[in-house]
């Protein structure tokens, strides 16, 4: 009971604090509680800039994971499925801008965008979303299509079916489930992605993790609580909408591909 | 009903040879079944077959047509998996229809012969098949399933890979009669790979045994069991006891003990002979024209059901003999008639 409380506190105790600052108009020291409480920020926010970088936020995140999907599928089925030479290199490469420090890496992917004129663009931090979710999305979804055992398939072609309609009424199918899974994973990491954003992106395209920043920075307080309780959202949404699709064996296939 | 030929087909994976050069008539409407231990190659040619493997050389037939180059969607058979390989997202009645729908037949005709076909495997009550998932079925009847699936498409040949290992013994028993009977009533060319040598005797019209991706003997399931002529085969099928031998013309030395022998082996030899060829009887049995004596000591008895395992020492080997009654340990003479006794030179 007490280690349910503590967890509790530990949770709970940040986010409202968040949820009280959002709703403080006015809180000096040493007062415990707000001494003016509104909507004051709320109505400020949600009629500035707050908007537009949720709507931006949102329309890279969805951009971005049409694009990893549209790569991803039919790659991660034919690493799965096909003898390819160099296959543990061709996952490798992908595990690769995560093998060294982020900084580095998108301050010199910043420097190339700039070069081909994509700096500030909604297609630059596009690009540097993609770099992060093709990791997730690559690897998980080759797990995934590990998973569907290959008779599966050979039933289907030995019955007459295509390669192209046995991978389309057999192995996608029984790979949606994790297909979605991966889906939400890349999702949740373009709506969160900050410093590649930050660096790319400034100071003309604004996601919600650069706003809340810039905000907090500003010592307006409020508006970097509202931004991150809105944030939260469809962070929690997304992940148990993930709990339920997410098999363990997927990811128990990671260690087999 | 056609013929299967395979032609000098080989096949190496790496620096593994799968296959060492097979050739082989599989009659027309008849099952045949090859048979032998893990990583023989019965696998890998069956797969050629079904064109899921390219062969590195030599030719395969199915009927009069030459279909080595051809992929596995046109070579018209079907196979049965080890595994079922039922797809888990259709129905039973979407599994069956697949083939069929592929063939664009109009869903009127497809209805009566999915209907039929698992009428005639036996799948029991039909009127929830377009609802219910292969999962809700035991591994038998998904099986069962799985063969209606291969069965509808009317394929030339039917193909089966261990179809009933992942089944439980009593299921296998019934099942390997009802797909014997099967077979028969449609008269499909059937070709069956199996490991377990009792499933291959009880099913097959042929068996075909392999070793080490060579085929070893091919012939009747009598003649596989009582003529084996290798050491492999002997020793493969059934429970043997292999004993060091020293052939001359006449004779044969086994253990220190000399007995009567006319074959053709000279020098140093191996005799092979059943658990269950083998006679325990008292040590003051004379010898008998035909049989073979052999004197040891009995040292264990196992009871194993149907019968009794007796571990008989004999020179420096422990030999294994089959009797329905138990015996005290103590000196035996074994008894087993000539023919059943298998020497082969080294």
């Amino acid at each position: 009971m007490a280690g349910v409380v503590a967890a509790a506190v530990i949770i709970f105790g940040p986010l409202s604090s968040l949820v009280i600052w959002s709703f403080a108009e006015k809180w000096y020291w040493p007062h415990l509680f707000p001494q003016q409480v509104g909507f004051f920020y709320w109505a400020k926010v949600l009629q500035g800039d707050m908007l537009r970088a949720l709507t931006d936020g949102f329309l890279i995140a969805i951009v971005v994971t049409i694009l990893t999907l549209v790569i991803t599928i039919p790659l991660a089925y034919v690493l799965a499925r096909l003898p390819i030479p160099f296959k543990p290199l061709i996952l490798m490469v992908f595990l690769l801008p995560q093998a060294f420090p982020q900084l580095p890496v998108f301050v010199n992917s910043t420097t190339l965008l700039y070069r081909v004129n994509q700096g500030g663009k909604f297609w630059g931090v596009v690009l540097i979303h993609m770099v992060g979710a093709l990791v997730f999305a690559v690897w998980t979804m080759t797990a995934v299509f590990k998973s569907v055992p290959e008779t599966l398939e050979e039933a289907a072609i030995n019955l007459g079916a295509s390669r192209f309609k046995s991978f389309y009424s057999v192995s996608l199918p029984l790979a949606t489930p994790g297909i979605i899974a991966s889906t939400l994973l890349v999702f949740l990491y373009s709506l969160d992605e900050f410093t590649g954003t930050l660096l790319v992106g400034s100071p003309f395209v604004l996601t919600l993790p650069v706003y809340m920043y810039r905000t907090s920075v500003g010592y307006e307080l409020q508006v970097a609580s509202i931004s991150a309780l809105l944030l939260m959202v469809p962070g929690i949404v997304l992940l148990v909408l993930l709990e339920r699709y997410m098999k363990s064996e997927y990811l128990s296939m990671f260690g087999r591909i | 009903m056609v013929e299967v030929r395979v032609e000098n087909v080989r096949k190496t994976y790496g620096k593994v040879e799968a296959l060492k050069g097979a050739s082989l008539t599989f009659a027309s409407g008849a099952m045949t079944a090859i048979l032998g231990p893990s990583g023989c190659g019965k696998t890998t040619l069956l797969r050629s077959i079904a064109g899921f493997i390219q062969v590195d050389e030599g030719r395969v037939f199915l009927g009069g047509d030459e279909v080595t180059q051809l992929p596995p969607q046109r070579r018209g058979t079907a196979m049965v998996f080890q595994n079922y390989a039922l797809w888990p997202h259709m129905t039973i009645f979407g599994n069956v229809a697949y083939g069929l729908r592929l063939q664009k037949i109009p869903e009127g005709e497809i209805r009566r012969r999915v209907l039929k076909v698992l009428e005639l495997v036996e799948i029991g009550n039909l009127s929830d098949v377009e609802t219910r998932k292969p999962a809700a079925l035991s591994g038998g009847q998904q099986q069962r399933v799985a063969l209606a699936r291969a069965l509808v498409v009317e394929p030339k040949v039917l193909l089966m890979d261990e179809p009933l290992s992942n089944l439980d013994a009593k299921v296998r028993q019934r099942l390997r009669a009802e797909l014997r009977r099967l077979q028969k009533q449609i008269g499909i060319t059937a070709i069956y790979v199996t490991h377990d040598q009792e499933e291959a005797l009880a099913l097959a019209d042929t068996v075909v045994l392999m070793d080490q991706g060579r085929i070893v003997q091919t012939g009747t399931p009598q003649d596989i069991y009582l003529k084996p002529e290798t050491a492999f085969a002997a020793e493969f099928l059934g429970v043997s006891n292999q004993l060091e031998a020293e052939a001359a013309d006449g004779r044969l030395v086994v253990a220190g003990q000399t007995v009567a022998y006319a074959g053709p082996a000279r020098g140093k030899a191996v005799m092979i002979v059943r658990a269950s060829d083998i006679h325990v009887e008292d040590p003051a049995t004379v010898a008998r024209p035909g049989m073979v004596t052999l004197t040891g000591a009995l040292e264990e008895s196992l009871f194993l059901g149907a019968h009794y395992r007796h571990y008989i020492r004999v020179g420096d080997v422990i030999v294994m003999a089959d009797s329905p009654d138990p015996r005290p340990a103590g000196a035996v003479r074994l008894v087993m008639p000539s023919d059943r006794v298998q020497v082969y030179g080294k």
